[in-house]
């Protein structure tokens, strides 16, 4: 800019003296480079089609849930509801953005590049899986903001906000539930394969084949059968945990029976720390494997 | 202060296969040439000064630092060109480059701003903002040297920069790492199974084979006494011969080659003086390949 004649001057190979940034944010970078990847950002259109699909269908649900609940002038869904509702979306968004954050990169063998950086092991697959949940996590909780946008503007008064809100934050706290444990079992499964094909059968895998399991288990004889069946699938394992801790959100009206876990609350709340915990071990098992090919 | 130095190095593998055996070797800052067979260990001795392998006995350092012990550390001032693929089909040169700067603990505007330097560096302009699955293997292999640079390190470990490559691309490859290694005033590691190659840019030459070090020497020292010409002519050979011989030059046959040790630039006058004289039609008159693998292939029998 300074040089008038406008000519670009070779001036050779610059040394770098300047700041080097620690461990803390090289796993931010990594993080949030995870989170765009999953809504592919950054990417390819074609990246981007189906991501954008399911949050498209998600808003435009909670939207129309609004807009029916201010016109009957009544609550058709809770927040908690409504992330029950969606669960199916969730593992489909799952099966696609899983393999997208971690199947590919063992696809294309970039992981050299990783860990040839002075990045510990463990901060790649961690990285990766905040990221998924965060991803997950928007993808439930943005649409219940607009519910409760549309709640609040045609709430009367103040108290009637607040009740919104009350009813809002167990919604996301429940979000949450959702996104860990799917992102957990999803990465993990992606993780095992660099054919995202694949990886994104095996987490649709996971999570529907275990769904006749349950079936099965809630219609044996046994009562104590019946109400551990939920523990044999993700969903309904994050349902047990929402039915205990949260019943007034999940179950609206006295006919709608759901599912029946009886005392085992506690136990749906082990089961699934177990299952997080197992799948974190597991994933930083793998990575510990993969960075010494 | 030495750059690499390894001591009774020794790597067994799970299955028994012994990858490295008591390597010892130190070199200097420099460009320094790692030959050796497919399966000489190259590739381990690379995963274990980066920190990815642990050795099963022996010591090493890197830039003074010791990989088993504080590999983050080492990481951070190494580059790293792996020898197989390793880029993402869907990214950009840049944005690929810019992405690893950062993971390198660049802070963003920095990362962009090295990353098209880099990039640059290695000759890749505009096309950097292309999705790397259309590139040529001569371009792949480009920024797979600029991601190794980006973050500036004191030393590139490339394993087989030449991988996959023309002549013409194993020229201009070669070019660069001697460029980076004595412009940009950084160290680099070259391996490569192809003795010819790395010989015409290192200092320092590091042979292994079946985990064990053959030589390691300043290749001035290996090749000192070895300059040899080599003289093809159609026709009259014997004459050629004989005249070399008669200007008191110590020629040799090889086949249809004559020898003649390189002394100083007035051999070269001599020989194409003589062969004007005679008028003979001259084949190539170049100066010998592969010296060093000669000198190899004498200690070694038919190895290298």
């Amino acid at each position: 800019m300074s040089e008038p004649t406008g000519v670009i001057h070779d001036i050779g190979y610059q040394r770098y003296t300047g700041l080097r940034l620690g461990r803390r944010h090289v796993f931010g970078a990594l993080y949030l480079h995870g989170v765009r990847t999953a809504f592919g950002l950054g990417r390819s259109a074609k990246a981007k089609i189906f991501p954008w699909l399911v949050v498209g269908i998600v808003i435009m649900v909670a939207a129309a849930v609004t807009a029916i609940s201010s016109q009957i002038g009544e609550s058709i869904m809770t927040y908690a509801q409504f992330a029950d509702a969606m669960s199916w979306l969730v593992i489909f968004f799952v099966a696609v953005a899983a393999p997208e954050l971690v199947s590919r990169d063992l696809r294309s063998g970039v992981l050299p590049l990783y860990f040839s950086r002075p990045l510990p092991h463990a901060d790649y697959p961690l990285a990766k899986l905040l990221a998924l949940v965060t991803a997950l996590w928007l993808l439930l909780g943005a649409p219940q903001l607009v519910m409760f946008l549309g709640g609040a503007f045609t709430a009367d008064g103040m108290r009637a906000v607040w009740d919104e809100v009350l009813d809002l934050l167990p919604g996301l706290l429940y979000a949450g539930l959702w996104a860990v444990v799917f992102a957990a079992v999803g990465l993990l499964v992606a993780s095992l394969t660099g054919k995202r094909a694949f990886a994104a059968g095996g987490i649709v895998a996971v999570f529907l084949m275990t769904t006749p399991i349950v079936g099965v288990l809630s219609i044996l004889p046994s009562q104590t059968a019946n109400q551990l069946a939920g523990l044999a699938s993700p969903s309904t394992l994050v349902q047990g945990i929402g039915v205990w801790t949260m019943r007034d959100q999940l179950i609206t009206s006295p006919e709608a029976a759901g599912p029946d876990i009886g005392a085992f609350g506690p136990a749906y709340a082990l089961a699934a720390v177990a299952l997080v915990a197992a799948c974190v071990a597991l994933l930083l098992a793998r990575y510990r494997k993969v960075a010494a090919r | 202060m030495t750059l690499i130095a390894t001591e009774s190095l020794t790597k067994v593998y799970g299955g028994g296969v012994t990858a490295l055996s008591e390597l010892t070797v130190a070199v200097e800052p420099g460009i320094v040439g790692l030959v050796g067979a497919n399966g000489a260990g190259k590739s381990t001795l690379i995963k274990i000064l980066l920190g990815l392998l642990t050795p099963t006995r022996g010591r090493v350092r890197v830039l003074g630092l010791d990989p088993t012990t504080d590999p983050a550390a080492v990481r951070a001032r190494v580059g790293y060109m792996p020898e197989h693929d390793c880029l993402p089909p869907d990214l950009s040169a840049a944005e690929l480059v810019t992405h690893l700067g950062r993971i390198s603990g660049l802070p963003r505007t920095v990362a962009r701003e090295r990353a098209s330097e880099a990039l640059r560096h290695v000759g890749l302009h505009e096309e950097r903002h292309r999705p790397v699955g259309g590139y040529s293997t001569g371009m792949k292999q480009r920024v797979k040297l600029a991601q190794a640079l980006v973050h500036d390190p004191d030393l590139l470990l490339l394993d087989e920069p030449t991988n996959g490559l023309d002549p013409a691309g194993r020229d201009a490859m070669l070019a660069l790492v001697h460029r980076i290694g004595t412009e940009f005033g950084i160290s680099v590691l070259v391996c490569s199974h192809l003795l010819g190659e790395v010989e015409r840019i290192c200092d320092t030459l590091v042979a292994i084979d079946g985990g064990r070090l053959l030589r390691a020497d300043h290749i001035a020292a290996m090749t000192s006494a070895t300059d040899v010409l080599a003289v093809e002519v159609s026709e009259g050979t014997e004459a050629l011969a004989a005249r070399l011989a008669a200007l008191d030059l110590p020629v040799s046959r090889e086949g249809r080659l004559l020898l003649v040790p390189l002394a100083d630039q007035q051999t070269y006058d001599l020989i194409i003086g003589a062969v004007a004289d005679l008028d003979l039609p001259l084949h190539r008159l170049d100066q010998r390949r592969h010296r060093v693998a000669e000198l190899f292939a004498r200690r070694e029998g038919s190895h290298v």
